[in-house]
């Protein structure tokens, strides 16, 4: 047991701090700080800064541009780029199809599709819910039938994020349908958004932002080249990237920053002759929410140290639980310290509101949104329940 | 950073439990033994003294072992395991720890070295009716004449003050708050004692012009003194805490496979797989906590603040897993003879004896405006 991190750990969280805070461009960094939309230019050029470094895929295998890195390495790699406010490398390129391809793709395919993933010069797309396969993603029933050297795609993705900007898609299809299990009949493919017979519809969000989408297939030929490990092994790949998926999701260094924002503003508000902060009730609540952080970083820093072997330690499904419930709390703190102020959701000029206060609610809203995907919370309950407590 | 125990560390844990195994590993056991005075077993407790369990914290020189909080940590966690009764963080990690930090050496030789062999056992008289955790006393002073010292009034609740062989003492003085070593035989001293609601025993202390020496040298004020020795207290509670919390998890975990209702097991039922889904959650992040705050203490970092992040926690926690535990249960989690109620009932005394979650919040809250983030593996926490 020891609470310091060693002298080479101390010196490496130094670098990281460093580099997210002076080589990420000002701009993009403020642009995150005070929670606005960050564009698809400015994901790409944050992105391609860290990859120019060496710092957008450290996770992968060294051969295709990761690092030889602990899990506590990566652990402090993420939370110093969450802390500095630094957009994180699109999750659907470094987080899900990246490690798929260099675990079951084959070599073709690695060396056509990792640098690019790596770089951002492509951009994907996650093709997995349906509108009738949610939590229950194996139900999914987007076809592919195979025709001469193409998969022929027809059905319909939804909840794809940030689909509108992406180059490619990796959709899972049902290949085949007469499978005993419906887990054993889904396939991996792979293509481009611009094909004939792709459409996507812009699904618009309660905060009026637009990050996720329909996407319709009909009859969309897709080469047989483009399928990603076997046929019907696609349950297999989709279990192992839903498993990084959840790697990171505890956001403790994004909900810091969060907190240490909603410390600042309840400064600036003056409440009966005191400001926020000051108000026990206030501070009570941020001190409760600070508090269940560290409890969070610090399960966050048990299941990195122990997991070093690869099998996720079993703390882990508690890290996607709380992480998005202190997401939740800490943006709920923010609107909560607005108060009439986060009415101004949509003021332009002429408003005296100040910005931070503007996004406070669309934000909350908006933010409802963590304790559902990367598998609901319920689901990670059922997880917890069943192969932790053996219930 | 590392949070795994070294083989040292594991052999003591393993040593610990197995004893502890073997006297309460039957919760009717404790039951028997806490039905009586002094509430704990006094075999047991000079076998925890025979390993080295009762002077663990203390220099060697001072009779101890000269381990630290995490060995502290280890053993408190085994207690809370099997809710042994026996008052191993009442007066070796508190009393004994004020000894340590506060007597002189000749004091410290005295005292540490009987309580480490587990001939005399002590307690910290310090709590008063009419207040309640605060470091500094209030109720009782203390009066000098030449070089002795007496004092008068009343501490309650103290526990196992009936059967201490030595009581330290908080006393107002001039100064502020001393601390004053009061042997059991002491005239003008009647302690009148009774059981508590988890199976201890505490006391009313009583003092009436009763023969007291004053604890170190100096009456300068000793409530740093008496938060630290506190602050060192509520971390070992935590991780006593979390001992209880993880049987009380799995007997109720146990009890859902088993347990049926409507021709099923109970674990059939989503409306109770998801409670105690939750209850591992507030575990987790319990355990965590109490882990950290140890190394915090080992670390010699802030331990005072970081025993009160370990306190929020494990207090949340424990009420949400106690009350949880029994709930599950149904009817037989309020019966005396079934085990699982009385981890809810230790919870809630350990809940209590030094300051409850809302306690350590306002404390927490009191300062959240001094530091825009809190970095548990930094400043102040390193050390």
């Amino acid at each position: 047991m020891r609470l310091q991190l060693s002298p080479e750990l101390e010196a490496f969280r130094e670098e990281m701090r460093t580099f997210f805070t002076t080589q990420v461009p000002q701009e993009i960094r403020d642009t995150v700080a005070a929670r606005r939309h960050v564009s698809k230019d400015q994901y790409v050029e944050a992105q391609r800064a860290l990859n120019a470094a060496g710092l957008a895929v450290p996770h992968w295998p060294v051969e295709w541009g990761g690092k030889d890195w602990t899990p506590l390495q990566r652990h402090i790699w993420r939370e110093e780029m969450q802390l500095a406010s630094v957009p994180e490398p699109l999750a659907f390129n470094t987080s899900m199809i990246g490690p798929v391809l260099a675990q079951f793709g084959n070599q073709e395919q690695k060396e056509r599709y990792l640098a690019k993933t790596a770089n951002l010069d492509i951009w994907w797309c996650q093709g997995f819910s349906e509108p009738d396969a949610g939590s229950d993603l194996a139900s999914l029933r987007t076809t592919a039938v195979r025709d001469g050297d193409d998969w022929i795609v027809n059905g319909q993705k939804t909840w794809t994020t940030l689909g509108q900007h992406a180059d490619w898609i990796f959709c899972l299809c049902r290949t085949d349908p007469t499978a005993e299990k419906k887990q054993r009949g889904i396939s991996l493919l792979l293509f481009p958004m611009d094909t004939p017979g792709v459409t996507l519809r812009p699904i618009e969000l309660l905060d009026g932002s637009f990050e996720v989408n329909e996407v319709f297939f009909e009859d969309v030929r897709v080469p047989a080249e483009n399928l990603v490990g076997e046929e019907n092994q696609g349950w297999t790949i989709a279990k192992f990237l839903l498993g990084n998926e959840r790697v990171g999701i505890a956001r403790v260094g994004t909900t810091k920053s969060y907190l240490a924002l909603a410390k600042e503003l309840a400064r600036e508000t003056t409440v009966g002759g005191r400001t926020l902060l000051d108000d026990p009730r206030m501070a009570g609540r941020i001190a409760e929410v600070e508090n269940e952080l560290l409890a969070l970083e610090l399960t966050a820093l048990r299941v990195v140290a122990n997991s070093a072997d690869g099998r996720p330690h079993p703390a882990s499904s508690v890290l996607k639980l709380r992480g998005s419930e202190l997401q939740q709390a800490a943006t709920e703190l923010l609107v909560d310290i607005a108060g009439p102020l986060s009415l101004a959701s949509y003021a332009d000029g002429g408003s005296d509101v100040p910005d931070w206060a503007r996004v406070t609610v669309p934000e909350y809203l908006n933010y409802r949104k963590v304790s559902i995907y990367g598998g609901s919370n319920e689901v990670q309950r059922t997880i917890i329940a069943g192969t932790i407590l053996g219930l | 950073m590392n949070f795994e125990f070294d083989s040292e560390q594991n052999d003591l844990r393993e040593a610990v439990r197995g004893l502890l195994d073997r006297a309460y590993g039957d919760a009717e056991q404790r039951r028997q033994v806490t039905k009586n005075d002094p509430g704990f077993d006094e075999k047991t407790w000079g076998q925890l003294a025979e390993m080295g369990v009762l002077g663990l914290p203390f220099p060697e020189e001072d009779g101890g072992m000269g381990a630290g909080p995490i060995e502290v940590a280890i053993v408190a966690e085994q207690i809370g395991r099997v809710l042994a009764p026996e008052p191993f963080v009442e007066a070796v990690v508190l009393a004994g720890g004020l000894v340590a930090a506060v007597g002189t050496a000749e004091q410290r030789a005295e005292l540490l070295g009987p309580l480490s062999e587990g001939s005399s056992v002590l307690a910290f008289a310090h709590a008063e009716p009419g207040t309640r955790w605060s470091a500094s006393a209030a109720g009782v002073t203390a009066t000098q004449d030449g070089d002795s010292w007496t004092l008068t009034g009343v501490k309650e609740p103290v526990l196992n003050g009936a059967r201490a062989d030595v009581l330290v003492v908080s006393a107002v003085t001039d100064g502020g708050t001393a601390l004053f070593v009061v042997d059991g035989e002491a005239s003008g001293l009647s302690r009148t004692g009774y059981r508590t609601h988890d199976g201890g025993r505490a006391a009313n202390v009583t003092f009436a012009s009763t023969p007291a020496r004053l604890l170190g040298e100096g009456t300068a004020d000793r409530s740093a003194d008496v938060e630290r020795a506190f602050a060192l207290a509520r971390i070992a509670y935590a991780n006593e805490a979390v001992g209880a919390m993880e049987t009380a998890l799995r007997t109720t975990s146990e009890y859902l496979t088993q347990r049926k209702q409507f021709g099923v097991t109970l674990n059939k039922f989503q409306a109770l797989t998801f409670r105690a889904a939750d209850m591992y959650v507030s575990l987790e992040l319990a355990r965590s906590t109490a882990l950290w705050a140890s190394m915090v203490a080992d670390a010699g970092g802030d331990v005072v603040s970081a025993a009160d992040r370990a306190r929020l926690q494990t207090s949340r926690a424990s009420r949400h897993i106690g009350k949880e535990a029994i709930q599950l249960h149904g009817g037989i989690g309020v019966t005396a003879e079934y085990k699982i109620g009385h981890y809810t009932s230790r919870l809630t005394a350990i809940d209590h004896v030094l300051g409850d979650g809302d306690f350590a919040l306002d404390r927490l809250a009191a300062t959240v405006g001094e530091h825009p983030t809190v970095d548990p593996l930094g400043a102040p926490y390193t050390g």
